[in-house]
């Protein structure tokens, strides 16, 4: 979209043109160029949708963010020692422990972020699964052998089918 | 096969460019990827040389016993020239984030199956992030593969996860199922009627998210939408991926019938920039990138039309690649100056006009 060494043909305006516009009415074709503010004056976006920034969501939490609303929150990770205020400040956690470090908070947070706090996907085991975490992991290796099937993937599938016969014999 | 050799395999990690996936004309590609971390290891935000170098080593040593579909090769971006680096960038390989400003970080790096266009980044924003590049749409493909890949690199390595929050990520808007799955759309019809922001609008009305060609914080360039999941928490992997599917199958029907509305209404004055883009590509001596991906916008438009019969989107696809900065300084030999890449690039694209036409499919000029 952007026009090098060209200026925005919007009247009293000498900024340089980021938008090479082309409008098509009545099968006739006009051409212009337009500055950034001139563009978004005339409802034209010249920027990507923002992506989900977690700053402004903990900006948001404010009084009832997780550093002020519990008693864990205000102690730094056991693991990597990252305190709530720098993630608040950077917007990522230290390590894998933060998430339980930063306690209800951290729940409240990603509610708000997806809706949802609760992992409803794919199930990865530890050494020692517990029986409710192996019966989803199985659920999820069945629906993925289904899937191989469908897609007539009968490698992936003999693979899929090991991997449920080993776990249901492990249950 | 060396890092130093990797290059010289002909489209080397560029199968996605093969215009073989369903509606190709439109989905230049599918990407779907796993952000996935290492147990018991921070975060690259908190490590220390010393923990990236092990996390790199773990993940090297699981590559390496994994039973992949395809022989990997692991690149350890720090060893790459930094030409090389960025030709990776330029064929979406790695992130902007992963080969750093000026360097990357000490254990970053990238493990690649070449001919099945899957990837792992190690030591990124997450330990590893697992990557499945298609051609067209082909989302629950994608996911198969690369959910095939996480099984097999998960039975070597002690992945971060948690039974409420699923797989623990650096970033909490990727925890969960850490899937992030994406369609980059060429949607020039939509833009020409004006329908684009209601496209837009509508898509993030149903909680997915539009970026540029290069992902998150890049510029809608060359009328390309890249359309993804926004959430990773709640939902099933096959459930996100189903979503994405249904809506990026409508925005295709829209933008199909976007093409039919122009070409009803105003089919001369299209016919017309189509053969002004081609024509331009055919005999400019100087062209900036995002001149080029307008370009061929117009051009590919033409094709998908069968307003111009050649070249085909294949070849397209590759003039998107090769006339990146990267890609142009390589093929000469030496840094270009912006002035000498805009002669490069023209020179790339007439060369590859001019020998679309020498096989077979004749200069397309009436």
């Amino acid at each position: 979209m952007s026009e090098e060494g060209k200026v925005c043909d919007a009247p009293e305006c000498s900024n340089p043109a980021v938008v090479h516009l082309t409008t098509v009415v009545d099968n006739k074709s006009t051409t212009s160029y337009l500055c950034k503010s001139c563009a978004q004056a005339k409802g034209i976006s010249t920027d990507p949708a923002p992506a989900v920034d977690v700053s402004d969501f903990l900006a948001q939490l404010g009084e009832a963010g997780p550093a002020k609303a519990t008693a864990s929150a205000a102690e730094p990770c056991s693991f990597c020692e990252m305190t709530f205020d720098n993630f608040r400040e950077s917007g990522r956690l230290g390590c894998p422990h933060c998430y339980t470090s930063f306690g209800a908070g951290m729940r409240r947070l990603l509610k708000r972020i997806h809706g949802a706090s609760r992992h409803a996907g794919k199930v990865y085991l530890p050494a020692d699964p517990a029986a409710a975490d192996l019966g989803r992991r199985l659920d999820g290796l069945r629906r993925g052998l289904q899937r191989a099937i469908d897609a007539e993937d009968f490698e992936r599938a003999a693979v899929l089918r090991d991997l449920i016969r080993e776990h249901e014999t492990a249950g | 096969m060396t890092m130093d050799d990797f290059l010289a395999v002909p489209d080397f990690g560029l199968g996605w460019l093969d215009a073989s996936g369903p509606h190709a004309d439109i989905v230049l590609s599918t990407r779907v990827r796993l952000a996935r971390n290492l147990q018991g290891h921070r975060y690259l935000s908190r490590a220390s040389d010393s923990d990236r170098q092990t996390v790199f080593r773990a993940v090297a040593r699981a590559v390496d016993q994994a039973s992949l579909p395809d022989d990997p090769v692991l690149l350890p971006l720090a060893e790459l020239r930094r030409r090389t680096q960025r030709i990776l960038l330029e064929r979406r390989l790695v992130s902007d984030e992963i080969i750093g400003r000026s360097e990357p970080e000490s254990g970053a790096g990238v493990a690649v199956c070449p001919r099945e266009t899957l990837s792992v980044m190690i030591n990124e924003e997450d330990h590893l992030r697992l990557q499945c590049l298609m051609s067209g749409l082909r989302l629950v493909d994608g996911w198969s593969r690369v959910d095939g890949l996480d099984e097999e690199l998960g039975r070597h390595l002690p992945l971060a996860y948690h039974h409420d929050f699923g797989f623990l990520t650096s970033c909490p808007t990727n925890v969960g199922t850490g899937l992030r799955a994406s369609a980059l759309l060429h949607l020039p019809g939509l833009v020409l009627t004006k329908e684009i922001d209601r496209a837009l609008n509508g898509i993030a009305q149903v909680g997915l998210t539009t970026r540029g060609l290069y992902g998150e914080g890049s510029k809608f360039v060359g009328n390309f939408f890249q359309v993804s999941n926004q959430t990773t928490l709640g939902q099933s992997e096959e459930d996100l991926i189903d979503h994405l599917d249904r809506i990026v199958a409508t925005v295709i029907s829209k933008e199909r019938e976007a093409r039919r509305v122009l070409m009803r209404d105003a089919g001369a004055v299209t016919e017309d920039q189509v053969w002004r883009a081609y024509g331009l590509l055919r005999y400019a001596r100087a062209l900036t990138y995002e001149e080029l991906m307008n370009l061929l916008s117009g051009v590919r438009l033409g094709v998908s039309l069968k307003v111009l019969p050649s070249p085909p989107v294949y070849s397209l696809n590759r003039m998107m690649i090769f006339s990146q900065t990267a890609h142009l300084e390589d093929a000469a030999g030496c840094p270009l100056s912006s002035s000498e890449r805009r002669a490069h690039r023209a020179e790339y694209v007439r060369r590859a006009l001019r020998d679309e036409s020498a096989h077979g499919t004749s200069d397309p000029g009436p």
